[in-house]
Protein backbone atom coordinates (compact mmCIF):
# COMPACT_ATOMS: atom_id res chain seq x y z
CA UNK A 1 0.00 0.00 0.00
CA UNK A 2 1.24 3.25 -1.01
CA UNK A 3 2.56 6.11 2.07
CA UNK A 4 -0.03 8.68 2.76
CA UNK A 5 0.18 12.36 1.62
CA UNK A 6 0.19 15.25 3.90
CA UNK A 7 0.28 19.25 3.45
CA UNK A 8 3.16 20.81 5.50
CA UNK A 9 3.16 23.66 4.32
CA UNK A 10 0.08 26.04 3.02
CA UNK A 11 -0.77 29.71 2.10
CA UNK A 12 -1.95 31.98 0.23
CA UNK A 13 -1.96 36.09 -0.30
CA UNK A 14 -4.81 38.29 0.65
CA UNK A 15 -6.55 38.32 -2.61
CA UNK A 16 -7.34 42.04 -4.24
CA UNK A 17 -5.93 43.85 -7.18
CA UNK A 18 -2.29 43.61 -8.16
CA UNK A 19 -2.11 45.79 -11.48
CA UNK A 20 1.73 46.62 -10.29
CA UNK A 21 2.59 43.11 -9.91
CA UNK A 22 2.91 40.08 -12.58
CA UNK A 23 1.63 36.73 -12.36
CA UNK A 24 5.14 34.45 -12.10
CA UNK A 25 6.09 37.15 -9.09
CA UNK A 26 2.25 36.84 -7.44
CA UNK A 27 2.58 32.56 -7.73
CA UNK A 28 6.68 33.43 -6.66
CA UNK A 29 5.53 35.35 -3.18
CA UNK A 30 2.67 32.62 -2.40
CA UNK A 31 4.77 29.78 -3.05
CA UNK A 32 7.76 31.29 -0.92
CA UNK A 33 4.79 31.44 2.06
CA UNK A 34 4.42 27.93 1.99
CA UNK A 35 7.92 27.36 1.87
CA UNK A 36 8.15 29.38 4.89
CA UNK A 37 5.29 27.68 6.64
CA UNK A 38 6.79 24.31 6.37
CA UNK A 39 10.40 25.64 7.17
CA UNK A 40 11.83 24.02 3.71
CA UNK A 41 13.24 25.99 0.75
CA UNK A 42 12.90 25.42 -2.98
CA UNK A 43 16.07 23.21 -3.19
CA UNK A 44 14.22 20.88 -1.25
CA UNK A 45 11.06 20.54 -3.63
CA UNK A 46 11.49 17.66 -6.12
CA UNK A 47 8.31 19.01 -8.27
CA UNK A 48 6.55 21.95 -9.39
CA UNK A 49 2.65 21.57 -10.21
CA UNK A 50 1.49 25.29 -11.52
CA UNK A 51 -1.61 26.15 -11.98
CA UNK A 52 -3.03 29.64 -13.83
CA UNK A 53 -5.76 29.66 -16.42
CA UNK A 54 -5.00 33.10 -18.27
CA UNK A 55 -1.61 33.00 -19.20
CA UNK A 56 -1.85 29.55 -19.58
CA UNK A 57 0.83 29.32 -22.73
CA UNK A 58 3.26 31.30 -20.47
CA UNK A 59 5.18 28.57 -18.89
CA UNK A 60 4.29 30.82 -15.31
CA UNK A 61 5.97 27.40 -13.23
CA UNK A 62 9.30 28.38 -14.45
CA UNK A 63 8.49 31.57 -14.12
CA UNK A 64 8.28 31.35 -10.46
CA UNK A 65 11.07 29.55 -9.92
CA UNK A 66 13.29 32.46 -12.05
CA UNK A 67 11.99 34.31 -9.18
CA UNK A 68 12.71 32.07 -5.91
CA UNK A 69 15.11 29.09 -7.57
CA UNK A 70 15.82 27.62 -10.78
CA UNK A 71 16.84 23.90 -9.23
CA UNK A 72 15.92 22.02 -12.24
CA UNK A 73 13.24 19.90 -11.40
CA UNK A 74 10.53 19.28 -13.37
CA UNK A 75 7.60 21.92 -13.61
CA UNK A 76 4.16 21.31 -15.15
CA UNK A 77 1.50 24.12 -15.96
CA UNK A 78 -1.88 23.29 -16.03
CA UNK A 79 -5.02 24.68 -16.90
CA UNK A 80 -8.83 23.17 -15.85
CA UNK A 81 -11.52 26.27 -15.52
CA UNK A 82 -11.95 27.09 -12.39
CA UNK A 83 -10.46 23.57 -10.96
CA UNK A 84 -7.25 25.06 -12.08
CA UNK A 85 -5.52 25.48 -8.58
CA UNK A 86 -7.12 22.40 -7.34
CA UNK A 87 -5.96 20.01 -10.44
CA UNK A 88 -2.81 21.67 -9.87
CA UNK A 89 -2.51 20.57 -5.97
CA UNK A 90 -4.35 17.22 -7.58
CA UNK A 91 -0.85 16.67 -9.95
CA UNK A 92 1.42 17.05 -7.03
CA UNK A 93 -0.65 14.77 -4.85
CA UNK A 94 -0.46 12.17 -7.39
CA UNK A 95 3.28 12.07 -7.62
CA UNK A 96 3.69 12.10 -4.24
CA UNK A 97 1.26 9.29 -4.28
CA UNK A 98 3.03 7.33 -6.38
CA UNK A 99 6.41 7.72 -4.96
CA UNK A 100 7.99 9.37 -8.07
CA UNK A 101 9.23 12.29 -5.20
CA UNK A 102 8.94 12.94 -1.61
CA UNK A 103 8.63 16.61 -1.45
CA UNK A 104 6.19 18.69 -4.39
CA UNK A 105 5.00 21.38 -4.56
CA UNK A 106 1.55 23.47 -5.85
CA UNK A 107 0.75 26.51 -6.36
CA UNK A 108 -2.52 28.41 -8.31
CA UNK A 109 -2.26 31.93 -8.97
CA UNK A 110 -4.13 34.58 -11.16
CA UNK A 111 -4.49 37.57 -12.51
CA UNK A 112 -8.71 38.81 -13.46
CA UNK A 113 -9.47 41.60 -15.97
CA UNK A 114 -12.63 42.98 -14.52
CA UNK A 115 -16.25 42.62 -15.45
CA UNK A 116 -18.31 39.64 -16.91
CA UNK A 117 -16.61 36.07 -17.42
CA UNK A 118 -18.03 34.11 -19.69
CA UNK A 119 -19.87 34.05 -23.43
CA UNK A 120 -17.76 34.88 -26.58
CA UNK A 121 -18.64 32.23 -28.79
CA UNK A 122 -18.27 31.57 -32.16
CA UNK A 123 -15.87 34.18 -33.86
CA UNK A 124 -18.33 33.72 -37.08
CA UNK A 125 -21.15 35.25 -38.96
CA UNK A 126 -23.17 37.19 -36.34
CA UNK A 127 -22.87 37.88 -31.84
CA UNK A 128 -24.92 34.98 -30.32
CA UNK A 129 -25.35 36.86 -26.70
CA UNK A 130 -28.87 37.99 -26.35
CA UNK A 131 -30.33 36.17 -29.37
CA UNK A 132 -30.03 32.90 -28.09
CA UNK A 133 -30.14 33.84 -24.30
CA UNK A 134 -27.15 34.53 -22.57
CA UNK A 135 -24.03 32.84 -22.19
CA UNK A 136 -22.25 35.00 -18.92
CA UNK A 137 -21.16 33.54 -15.98
CA UNK A 138 -23.98 35.16 -13.62
CA UNK A 139 -26.57 33.92 -16.60
CA UNK A 140 -25.51 30.21 -16.87
CA UNK A 141 -25.46 29.67 -12.83
CA UNK A 142 -28.81 31.81 -12.75
CA UNK A 143 -30.56 29.10 -14.97
CA UNK A 144 -28.40 26.74 -12.91
CA UNK A 145 -30.49 27.79 -9.79
CA UNK A 146 -33.72 28.00 -11.11
CA UNK A 147 -33.69 24.97 -12.30
CA UNK A 148 -33.25 23.68 -8.54
CA UNK A 149 -36.47 26.36 -8.12
CA UNK A 150 -38.37 24.24 -10.64
CA UNK A 151 -37.58 21.52 -8.96
CA UNK A 152 -38.01 22.43 -5.12
CA UNK A 153 -39.49 25.89 -5.19
CA UNK A 154 -35.97 27.07 -3.82
CA UNK A 155 -36.86 31.41 -3.72
CA UNK A 156 -34.88 34.22 -4.76
CA UNK A 157 -34.66 35.13 -0.91
CA UNK A 158 -33.13 31.63 0.04
CA UNK A 159 -29.88 32.06 -2.75
CA UNK A 160 -29.62 35.51 -1.48
CA UNK A 161 -29.10 33.94 2.30
CA UNK A 162 -26.04 32.90 0.89
CA UNK A 163 -24.50 35.98 0.19
CA UNK A 164 -25.55 37.55 3.78
CA UNK A 165 -23.85 34.16 5.37
CA UNK A 166 -20.33 34.12 3.01
CA UNK A 167 -20.20 38.16 3.71
CA UNK A 168 -20.43 37.92 7.22
CA UNK A 169 -17.96 35.07 7.45
CA UNK A 170 -15.26 37.07 5.13
CA UNK A 171 -15.42 39.52 8.45
CA UNK A 172 -13.72 37.29 10.73
CA UNK A 173 -11.39 36.15 7.74
CA UNK A 174 -8.41 38.91 6.88
CA UNK A 175 -7.39 37.32 3.72
CA UNK A 176 -10.53 38.43 2.41
CA UNK A 177 -10.73 40.63 -0.15
CA UNK A 178 -13.41 42.23 1.31
CA UNK A 179 -14.42 42.60 5.15
CA UNK A 180 -17.90 43.93 4.93
CA UNK A 181 -21.49 42.61 6.43
CA UNK A 182 -24.21 42.57 3.88
CA UNK A 183 -27.68 42.38 5.39
CA UNK A 184 -30.16 40.22 3.18
CA UNK A 185 -32.11 43.40 1.89
CA UNK A 186 -28.57 45.52 0.87
CA UNK A 187 -28.20 41.87 -1.32
CA UNK A 188 -31.54 41.18 -2.91
CA UNK A 189 -31.41 45.17 -3.78
CA UNK A 190 -28.01 45.38 -5.22
CA UNK A 191 -28.01 45.50 -9.28
CA UNK A 192 -29.53 42.98 -10.73
CA UNK A 193 -26.94 41.10 -12.92
CA UNK A 194 -29.05 38.23 -14.18
CA UNK A 195 -31.94 37.16 -11.89
CA UNK A 196 -31.88 35.37 -9.72
CA UNK A 197 -28.65 36.62 -9.38
CA UNK A 198 -28.07 40.49 -7.82
CA UNK A 199 -24.21 41.47 -7.96
CA UNK A 200 -24.37 40.82 -4.37
CA UNK A 201 -24.81 37.62 -5.41
CA UNK A 202 -21.47 36.99 -7.74
CA UNK A 203 -18.38 36.31 -6.68
CA UNK A 204 -15.55 38.85 -6.50
CA UNK A 205 -12.92 39.37 -9.70
CA UNK A 206 -9.39 39.95 -8.03
CA UNK A 207 -6.11 39.10 -7.93
CA UNK A 208 -4.39 36.15 -6.03
CA UNK A 209 -2.23 33.63 -5.38
CA UNK A 210 -1.89 30.03 -2.94
CA UNK A 211 0.59 27.27 -2.37
CA UNK A 212 1.39 23.99 -0.97
CA UNK A 213 3.91 21.91 -0.13
CA UNK A 214 3.07 18.01 -0.19
CA UNK A 215 4.84 15.31 1.36
CA UNK A 216 4.92 11.29 2.35
CA UNK A 217 4.24 10.41 5.11
CA UNK A 218 8.14 9.38 5.38
CA UNK A 219 8.93 12.65 4.94
CA UNK A 220 7.01 14.19 7.21
CA UNK A 221 8.13 11.72 9.89
CA UNK A 222 11.83 12.30 8.65
CA UNK A 223 11.27 16.16 9.28
CA UNK A 224 9.78 15.98 12.35
CA UNK A 225 6.75 18.34 11.13
CA UNK A 226 3.90 15.60 12.07
CA UNK A 227 2.02 18.39 14.47
CA UNK A 228 0.93 20.83 12.32
CA UNK A 229 0.96 18.04 8.62
CA UNK A 230 -2.37 17.83 7.30
CA UNK A 231 -3.53 14.54 5.87
CA UNK A 232 -5.07 14.32 2.22
CA UNK A 233 -7.41 11.40 3.04
CA UNK A 234 -9.27 11.72 -0.80
CA UNK A 235 -8.46 13.82 -4.42
CA UNK A 236 -11.11 13.09 -6.53
CA UNK A 237 -10.78 14.71 -10.35
CA UNK A 238 -14.47 14.71 -12.35
CA UNK A 239 -15.61 15.77 -16.10
CA UNK A 240 -19.12 15.74 -16.76
CA UNK A 241 -20.80 12.63 -17.51
CA UNK A 242 -23.75 13.30 -20.00
CA UNK A 243 -26.77 14.45 -19.14
CA UNK A 244 -29.77 15.18 -21.90
CA UNK A 245 -29.52 19.06 -21.14
CA UNK A 246 -25.95 20.03 -21.30
CA UNK A 247 -26.29 20.51 -24.74
CA UNK A 248 -27.61 24.04 -23.61
CA UNK A 249 -26.86 23.90 -20.03
CA UNK A 250 -23.43 23.66 -18.34
CA UNK A 251 -23.76 21.03 -15.59
CA UNK A 252 -22.18 21.34 -12.66
CA UNK A 253 -24.06 18.59 -10.72
CA UNK A 254 -23.09 15.16 -11.85
CA UNK A 255 -19.73 16.02 -12.14
CA UNK A 256 -19.87 17.13 -8.28
CA UNK A 257 -21.94 14.03 -6.90
CA UNK A 258 -19.72 11.79 -9.31
CA UNK A 259 -16.51 13.51 -7.50
CA UNK A 260 -17.97 13.62 -3.83
CA UNK A 261 -18.85 9.95 -4.36
CA UNK A 262 -14.98 9.13 -5.46
CA UNK A 263 -13.93 11.14 -2.73
CA UNK A 264 -16.04 9.70 0.09
CA UNK A 265 -15.09 6.02 -1.03
CA UNK A 266 -11.20 6.65 -0.95
CA UNK A 267 -11.24 8.77 2.59
CA UNK A 268 -13.66 5.96 3.67
CA UNK A 269 -16.01 8.02 5.15
CA UNK A 270 -19.15 10.17 4.58
CA UNK A 271 -20.66 13.65 4.20
CA UNK A 272 -22.14 13.47 7.72
CA UNK A 273 -18.59 12.83 9.38
CA UNK A 274 -17.16 16.50 8.18
CA UNK A 275 -16.38 19.20 10.30
CA UNK A 276 -17.15 22.15 7.18
CA UNK A 277 -16.54 22.55 3.56
CA UNK A 278 -15.34 25.00 1.47
CA UNK A 279 -17.50 24.72 -1.75
CA UNK A 280 -17.37 26.44 -5.14
CA UNK A 281 -19.35 29.46 -4.55
CA UNK A 282 -19.02 31.03 -7.89
CA UNK A 283 -22.87 32.76 -7.65
CA UNK A 284 -24.92 32.47 -4.30
CA UNK A 285 -27.13 30.08 -6.75
CA UNK A 286 -24.26 27.58 -6.96
CA UNK A 287 -23.56 27.38 -3.29
CA UNK A 288 -27.56 25.79 -2.75
CA UNK A 289 -27.22 23.24 -5.62
CA UNK A 290 -24.45 22.16 -4.16
CA UNK A 291 -25.38 21.08 -0.50
CA UNK A 292 -27.30 18.70 -1.81
CA UNK A 293 -24.58 16.83 -4.52
CA UNK A 294 -21.99 16.70 -1.90
CA UNK A 295 -24.70 15.32 0.09
CA UNK A 296 -24.89 17.96 3.16
CA UNK A 297 -28.67 17.23 3.06
CA UNK A 298 -30.79 15.32 1.13
CA UNK A 299 -31.89 16.61 -2.60
CA UNK A 300 -34.69 19.51 -1.92
CA UNK A 301 -33.37 20.16 1.54
CA UNK A 302 -31.02 22.94 0.49
CA UNK A 303 -33.37 25.96 1.04
CA UNK A 304 -33.89 24.75 4.59
CA UNK A 305 -30.42 24.20 5.50
CA UNK A 306 -29.42 28.08 4.59
CA UNK A 307 -32.99 29.52 6.12
CA UNK A 308 -31.91 27.54 9.56
CA UNK A 309 -28.75 28.48 9.79
CA UNK A 310 -26.68 24.72 9.59
CA UNK A 311 -24.41 25.79 7.05
CA UNK A 312 -22.87 29.42 9.14
CA UNK A 313 -20.24 29.07 11.43
CA UNK A 314 -21.38 27.57 14.58
CA UNK A 315 -24.02 25.55 12.66
CA UNK A 316 -24.46 21.84 12.03
CA UNK A 317 -21.77 22.31 8.98
CA UNK A 318 -20.51 25.72 8.62
CA UNK A 319 -19.74 25.93 4.85
CA UNK A 320 -17.30 28.52 3.31
CA UNK A 321 -16.48 30.28 6.86
CA UNK A 322 -13.12 31.67 4.68
CA UNK A 323 -15.92 33.74 2.88
CA UNK A 324 -16.26 32.15 0.19
CA UNK A 325 -15.92 32.81 -3.36
CA UNK A 326 -18.77 35.48 -2.95
CA UNK A 327 -16.44 37.71 -0.27
CA UNK A 328 -12.96 36.23 -0.22
CA UNK A 329 -12.59 36.45 -4.06
CA UNK A 330 -12.40 34.18 -6.61
CA UNK A 331 -9.19 34.52 -8.93
CA UNK A 332 -10.05 31.08 -10.78
CA UNK A 333 -6.25 29.30 -10.97
CA UNK A 334 -5.67 30.14 -7.08
CA UNK A 335 -9.15 29.47 -5.95
CA UNK A 336 -8.38 25.64 -5.41
CA UNK A 337 -5.26 26.01 -3.62
CA UNK A 338 -6.85 28.77 -1.40
CA UNK A 339 -9.61 27.05 -0.33
CA UNK A 340 -7.26 23.66 0.84
CA UNK A 341 -5.49 26.56 2.51
CA UNK A 342 -8.61 27.22 4.51
CA UNK A 343 -9.62 23.91 5.68
CA UNK A 344 -5.99 22.95 6.63
CA UNK A 345 -6.13 26.19 8.95
CA UNK A 346 -9.15 24.75 10.63
CA UNK A 347 -7.42 21.26 10.83
CA UNK A 348 -4.59 22.90 12.59
CA UNK A 349 -6.78 24.99 14.90
CA UNK A 350 -5.11 27.99 13.01
CA UNK A 351 -7.75 30.00 12.25
CA UNK A 352 -8.60 32.30 14.84
CA UNK A 353 -11.68 34.18 15.30
CA UNK A 354 -13.40 31.54 12.32
CA UNK A 355 -12.01 29.08 13.90
CA UNK A 356 -14.53 25.46 13.52
CA UNK A 357 -13.99 24.16 17.07
CA UNK A 358 -12.38 20.87 17.18
CA UNK A 359 -12.26 20.83 13.18
CA UNK A 360 -11.06 17.29 12.25
CA UNK A 361 -12.01 16.31 8.36
CA UNK A 362 -12.44 19.52 6.04
CA UNK A 363 -13.59 18.84 2.33
CA UNK A 364 -12.62 20.68 -0.49
CA UNK A 365 -14.58 21.90 -4.04
CA UNK A 366 -14.37 23.24 -6.73
CA UNK A 367 -16.03 23.72 -10.73
CA UNK A 368 -14.31 24.07 -13.65
CA UNK A 369 -17.17 25.20 -15.93
CA UNK A 370 -16.81 22.90 -19.06
CA UNK A 371 -16.90 20.72 -16.84
CA UNK A 372 -14.52 20.10 -14.14
CA UNK A 373 -15.11 19.35 -10.82
CA UNK A 374 -12.00 18.67 -7.91
CA UNK A 375 -12.59 17.36 -4.22
CA UNK A 376 -10.10 16.91 -1.63
CA UNK A 377 -10.82 15.16 1.63
CA UNK A 378 -8.19 16.42 4.64
CA UNK A 379 -7.98 15.08 7.43
CA UNK A 380 -6.01 16.62 11.35
CA UNK A 381 -2.68 15.21 11.38
CA UNK A 382 -2.64 11.56 13.10
CA UNK A 383 1.21 12.01 13.49
CA UNK B 1 -25.28 37.42 -58.05
CA UNK B 2 -22.03 37.27 -55.42
CA UNK B 3 -23.12 40.43 -53.88
CA UNK B 4 -26.13 39.78 -52.88
CA UNK B 5 -27.20 38.79 -49.25
CA UNK B 6 -28.59 35.62 -48.46
CA UNK B 7 -30.57 34.75 -45.42
CA UNK B 8 -28.35 32.60 -43.40
CA UNK B 9 -29.17 30.23 -40.24
CA UNK B 10 -27.97 31.70 -36.96
CA UNK B 11 -27.70 28.38 -35.30
CA UNK B 12 -26.56 24.93 -36.84
CA UNK B 13 -29.95 23.02 -36.05
CA UNK B 14 -31.65 26.17 -38.08
CA UNK B 15 -32.82 24.62 -41.57
CA UNK B 16 -34.21 27.43 -44.24
CA UNK B 17 -35.12 24.98 -47.11
CA UNK B 18 -35.78 26.73 -50.74
CA UNK B 19 -39.36 27.38 -50.74
CA UNK B 20 -40.81 26.14 -47.43
CA UNK B 21 -41.24 27.41 -43.66
CA UNK B 22 -37.75 27.35 -42.05
CA UNK B 23 -37.41 24.74 -39.08
CA UNK B 24 -35.13 22.87 -36.33
CA UNK B 25 -32.89 19.34 -36.98
CA UNK B 26 -31.39 17.56 -34.50
CA UNK B 27 -29.53 14.97 -34.39
CA UNK B 28 -30.60 11.60 -33.19
CA UNK B 29 -28.33 8.86 -32.17
CA UNK B 30 -29.28 5.61 -34.07
CA UNK B 31 -28.24 3.34 -30.87
CA UNK B 32 -29.58 4.89 -28.38
CA UNK B 33 -32.31 7.50 -29.15
CA UNK B 34 -29.87 10.61 -28.17
CA UNK B 35 -30.73 13.97 -29.38
CA UNK B 36 -27.98 16.32 -30.82
CA UNK B 37 -28.15 20.34 -32.04
CA UNK B 38 -25.17 19.44 -33.86
CA UNK B 39 -23.78 16.13 -35.70
CA UNK B 40 -20.36 14.55 -33.67
CA UNK B 41 -18.07 11.89 -34.13
CA UNK B 42 -19.80 9.49 -31.63
CA UNK B 43 -22.75 9.96 -29.45
CA UNK B 44 -21.92 11.56 -26.16
CA UNK B 45 -23.89 9.03 -24.18
CA UNK B 46 -23.14 5.26 -25.56
CA UNK B 47 -20.51 6.01 -27.75
CA UNK B 48 -21.90 4.57 -30.73
CA UNK B 49 -20.15 5.77 -34.27
CA UNK B 50 -21.84 7.09 -37.19
CA UNK B 51 -25.03 6.61 -36.29
CA UNK B 52 -26.63 9.69 -36.51
CA UNK B 53 -30.12 10.27 -38.46
CA UNK B 54 -31.28 13.82 -39.03
CA UNK B 55 -35.07 14.31 -36.92
CA UNK B 56 -37.15 17.33 -36.96
CA UNK B 57 -37.81 18.55 -33.57
CA UNK B 58 -40.94 19.74 -32.10
CA UNK B 59 -41.78 22.88 -32.14
CA UNK B 60 -43.50 23.20 -28.46
CA UNK B 61 -41.94 22.50 -24.86
CA UNK B 62 -42.11 23.89 -21.87
CA UNK B 63 -39.99 26.28 -19.82
CA UNK B 64 -37.68 24.46 -17.70
CA UNK B 65 -35.30 27.04 -16.23
CA UNK B 66 -34.50 30.78 -17.27
CA UNK B 67 -32.82 33.85 -16.33
CA UNK B 68 -33.82 37.33 -16.51
CA UNK B 69 -30.24 38.78 -18.11
CA UNK B 70 -30.38 42.90 -16.88
CA UNK B 71 -26.19 42.98 -17.70
CA UNK B 72 -24.45 41.64 -20.72
CA UNK B 73 -21.86 42.54 -22.37
CA UNK B 74 -21.29 45.82 -24.42
CA UNK B 75 -23.86 46.41 -26.71
CA UNK B 76 -26.50 43.37 -26.04
CA UNK B 77 -29.85 44.88 -25.58
CA UNK B 78 -31.14 44.45 -21.60
CA UNK B 79 -33.09 43.20 -19.95
CA UNK B 80 -34.11 39.84 -21.80
CA UNK B 81 -34.82 36.30 -20.63
CA UNK B 82 -32.74 33.57 -21.14
CA UNK B 83 -34.67 30.41 -21.06
CA UNK B 84 -34.25 26.35 -21.19
CA UNK B 85 -36.84 24.99 -22.82
CA UNK B 86 -37.44 21.02 -22.84
CA UNK B 87 -38.75 20.28 -26.34
CA UNK B 88 -41.54 17.39 -26.42
CA UNK B 89 -39.67 15.22 -28.24
CA UNK B 90 -36.77 15.21 -25.35
CA UNK B 91 -34.62 17.54 -27.41
CA UNK B 92 -33.44 20.70 -25.07
CA UNK B 93 -33.28 24.47 -26.52
CA UNK B 94 -31.71 27.54 -24.99
CA UNK B 95 -32.98 31.14 -26.55
CA UNK B 96 -34.91 34.30 -25.69
CA UNK B 97 -38.13 33.83 -24.07
CA UNK B 98 -40.35 36.71 -25.70
CA UNK B 99 -44.19 38.12 -25.79
CA UNK B 100 -43.87 37.95 -21.83
CA UNK B 101 -42.53 40.49 -19.74
CA UNK B 102 -39.08 40.18 -18.03
CA UNK B 103 -40.66 40.11 -14.35
CA UNK B 104 -39.99 36.48 -12.29
CA UNK B 105 -43.35 37.07 -10.86
CA UNK B 106 -45.02 36.76 -14.66
CA UNK B 107 -42.85 33.54 -15.97
CA UNK B 108 -44.13 30.28 -14.73
CA UNK B 109 -41.37 27.42 -14.63
CA UNK B 110 -43.41 24.87 -16.37
CA UNK B 111 -45.20 27.00 -18.56
CA UNK B 112 -45.84 25.78 -22.03
CA UNK B 113 -44.09 27.25 -24.76
CA UNK B 114 -43.45 27.26 -28.93
CA UNK B 115 -40.69 27.75 -30.91
CA UNK B 116 -41.36 30.49 -33.06
CA UNK B 117 -38.16 31.21 -35.98
CA UNK B 118 -37.92 34.84 -36.87
CA UNK B 119 -35.39 37.26 -37.69
CA UNK B 120 -31.99 37.31 -35.81
CA UNK B 121 -32.74 40.82 -34.01
CA UNK B 122 -31.54 42.61 -37.53
CA UNK B 123 -28.22 41.48 -36.47
CA UNK B 124 -26.32 41.33 -39.88
CA UNK B 125 -22.79 39.94 -40.27
CA UNK B 126 -19.88 41.83 -42.24
CA UNK B 127 -20.91 40.59 -45.17
CA UNK B 128 -24.63 42.50 -44.94
CA UNK B 129 -26.09 38.84 -44.66
CA UNK B 130 -29.19 38.89 -42.81
CA UNK B 131 -30.25 35.46 -40.28
CA UNK B 132 -32.63 33.63 -38.85
CA UNK B 133 -32.86 33.13 -34.97
CA UNK B 134 -35.28 31.14 -32.66
CA UNK B 135 -37.22 32.13 -30.04
CA UNK B 136 -39.80 30.88 -27.60
CA UNK B 137 -42.98 32.49 -26.64
CA UNK B 138 -45.65 31.60 -24.23
CA UNK B 139 -48.20 29.08 -25.70
CA UNK B 140 -51.26 30.17 -23.97
CA UNK B 141 -51.26 33.71 -25.15
CA UNK B 142 -50.51 33.12 -28.87
CA UNK B 143 -53.60 30.37 -29.02
CA UNK B 144 -55.78 33.50 -27.38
Amino acid sequence: MSDDVYIIGVDMLKFGRFPDRTVPQLGAQAALMALDDAGLEIHAMEALYCGNLYQANAMVGQRILQEIGQTGIPVVNCANACATGATAFREAWMAVKAGACDLALAVGVEQMGKGLLGGGGAGTGIPKEGLFGGSTMPTVFAEAGMEHAHRYGTTFEQFAKVSVKNHHHSTLNPKAAYQMETPLEMVMNAEMISYPNTKLMCSVNVDGAAAAVLASGKKVRELGLGKRAVKVRASALTSDPWQARDLVMPDVNSCTRLAAEKAFNMAGIGAEDLDLVELHDCFATAELLHYENLGLCADGEAGRLIDEGETALGGRIPVNVSGGLLSKGHPLGATGIANIYEVSTHLRGEAGRRQVIDARLGLTHVIGLGSACAIHILEKSDL
Amino acid sequence: MSTATQLLPAAPCLRIPDGEPPFLEGQCCGACGSLYLTSRMACSRCGKRDDFHAQRLASEGTLYSYAIVHRSFPGVETPFISAIVDLADGAVLKGNLRGIPADPNQIRLGMAVKVVIDDALGRRDKEGNAYLAYFFEPLEESAA
